[in-house]
């Protein structure tokens, strides 16, 4: 029988939560054991090969391009996974979300005082290529249907490695009180 | 001497002093009901709900209800479970709550018992309101984003004089709390700090410290909130 295959982005996220994937330390060694991957930056594939069975999703949607990737996986992935706070309820990315955006870009490209100086020209990107920039930041379950969640900011490697294996497996996931954090 | 009454809690039999209320009569008897408006020491509110129980098959509030003689109570049932889940998923889409970066992480009631409960994702959709800050008082904090309304800081914190600091201001589902601005501005350290410890949540910050325990290290870390009373183990 051929190994279940993963794929994994980050969208609105920090890359924390891959960091934490990779947290499970040498059980990395039995998970390749366990599965393959496709597109994923673990590996940097770009482009889905082929039909995948699990997809691990970091970050919220803010942008078009979140959206566009997240539907991607939806159509290329079997089972959905909201990895972390962020692709769970938006995450630190969703505290601009009681801001008006306009106010958010002045902020970051025209008043901060990081950027006060060194935009001379007092330019907010604006160029065609540009993803748009969503209203809000939006979880992924509310963009499109995701089977899984698992929190956290990142998830415990622990909590992730369990639920990998119990999705190979086919075996309940053991949960215990630990694992579960939101922070 | 005070009558003592018996009654039973998902058939286990109890007994407690008449008119003791049923959170703490279940206490004494090594059963947990979960509570988050309540605080010990002060008289109940009956605002969260999350202490609902069947009391001879009507729900009722455990925090509210004394104890009567031969009272059938069903606390742990799937159908009080699922409730008492949705209650506190809707505080979570209801608020801003980013545990991530609040300092009540760990020791947060809200958070502890969501853990409890093995939330995984609230099933309602996110509402993001636009919440307020208030940062006027020298030494407090108010986070609007993340209060639930329990009024545990209303009834429980005073000045040296006994006035009242905390009440509620605007109506509706704009009600929040709001910091008398003269008392506000003359709290005592030890006042505090007190609000700090009586909200549940996140919502009443003493200013310049925090995250004081190390992640790990914090009270709900290791064991689920309730896990001190229970002697009948029934975690969700
Ligand atoms: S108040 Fe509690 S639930 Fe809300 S953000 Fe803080 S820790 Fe999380
Ligand atoms: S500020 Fe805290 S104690 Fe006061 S009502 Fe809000 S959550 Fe309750
Ligand atoms: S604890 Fe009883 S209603 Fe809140």
């Amino acid at each position: 029988m051929s190994k279940p295959i993963v794929a994994t982005t980050s969208l609105a996220g920090c890359f924390g939560c891959h960091m934490s994937l990779l947290d499970i330390d040498e059980r990395i060694l039995d998970l390749i054991q366990l599965v393959e991957f496709d597109k994923s930056p673990i590996d940097d594939i770009k482009k889905f090969s082929r039909r995948c069975d699990i997809g691990l999703i970091e970050g919220g949607c803010c942008n078009s391009e979140n959206v566009h990737v997240l539907k991607d996986f939806r159509e290329n992935c079997k089972i959905l996974v909201s990895v972390g706070e962020c692709a769970i309820m938006g995450g630190l990315p969703a505290m601009r979300n009681g801001i008006p955006l306009r106010e958010c870009l002045e902020e970051a490209y025209l008043n901060g005082v990081t950027v006060r100086q060194s935009n001379e020209a007092r330019i907010i990107p604006n160029d065609a290529e540009l993803p748009i920039l969503l209203d809000k930041v939006y979880p992924c379950h509310e963009v499109v249907k995701i089977d899984y969640h698992l929190p956290g900011c990142p998830p415990r490697a622990d909590l992730i490695w369990e639920a990998l294996i119990a999705l190979v497996t086919g075996d309940a996931m053991k949960m215990p009180y630990d694992v579960i954090k939101y922070d | 001497m005070n009558q003592i009454v018996r009654f039973t809690i998902d058939g286990i039999e109890c007994m407690a002093e008449k008119n003791t209320y049923m959170i703490e009569a279940a206490r004494e008897n090594g059963i947990y009901i979960p509570t988050l408006c309540n605080y010990p020491g002060i008289k109940p509110k009956g605002s969260c709900r999350v202490c609902s129980v069947k009391i001879n098959g009507r729900m009722m509030t455990a925090c509210t209800t004394p104890v009567t003689d031969g009272m059938v109570i069903e606390n742990h049932t799937p159908e009080i479970d699922a409730l008492r889940k949705a209650i506190l998923e809707l505080f979570f889409v209801e608020g801003n709550h980013f545990c991530p970066s609040c300092e009540k992480g760990g020791i947060c009631e809200l958070q502890a018992l969501a853990y409890r409960y093995k939330i995984m994702v609230p099933r309602y959709p996110f509402a993001f309101p636009q919440r307020d800050v208030d940062a006027t008082s020298p030494l407090l904090i108010k986070d609007q984003n993340r209060c639930i309304l329990c009024k545990r800081c209303i009834r429980a914190i005073t000045d040296e004089k006994g006035r009242t600091i905390f009440a509620y201001k605007k109506r509706g589902s704009r009600v929040e709390i709001g910091i008398d601005p003269k008392l506000g501005k003359e709290l005592t350290p030890e006042t505090a700090q007190k609000a700090m410890d009586v909200c549940p949540v996140g919502a009443l910050l003493v200013r310049e410290k925090g995250f004081d325990i190390p992640i790990g290290e914090r009270k709900y870390d290791k064991m689920p909130i309730g896990s001190d009373v229970e002697k009948i183990i029934s975690h969700t």
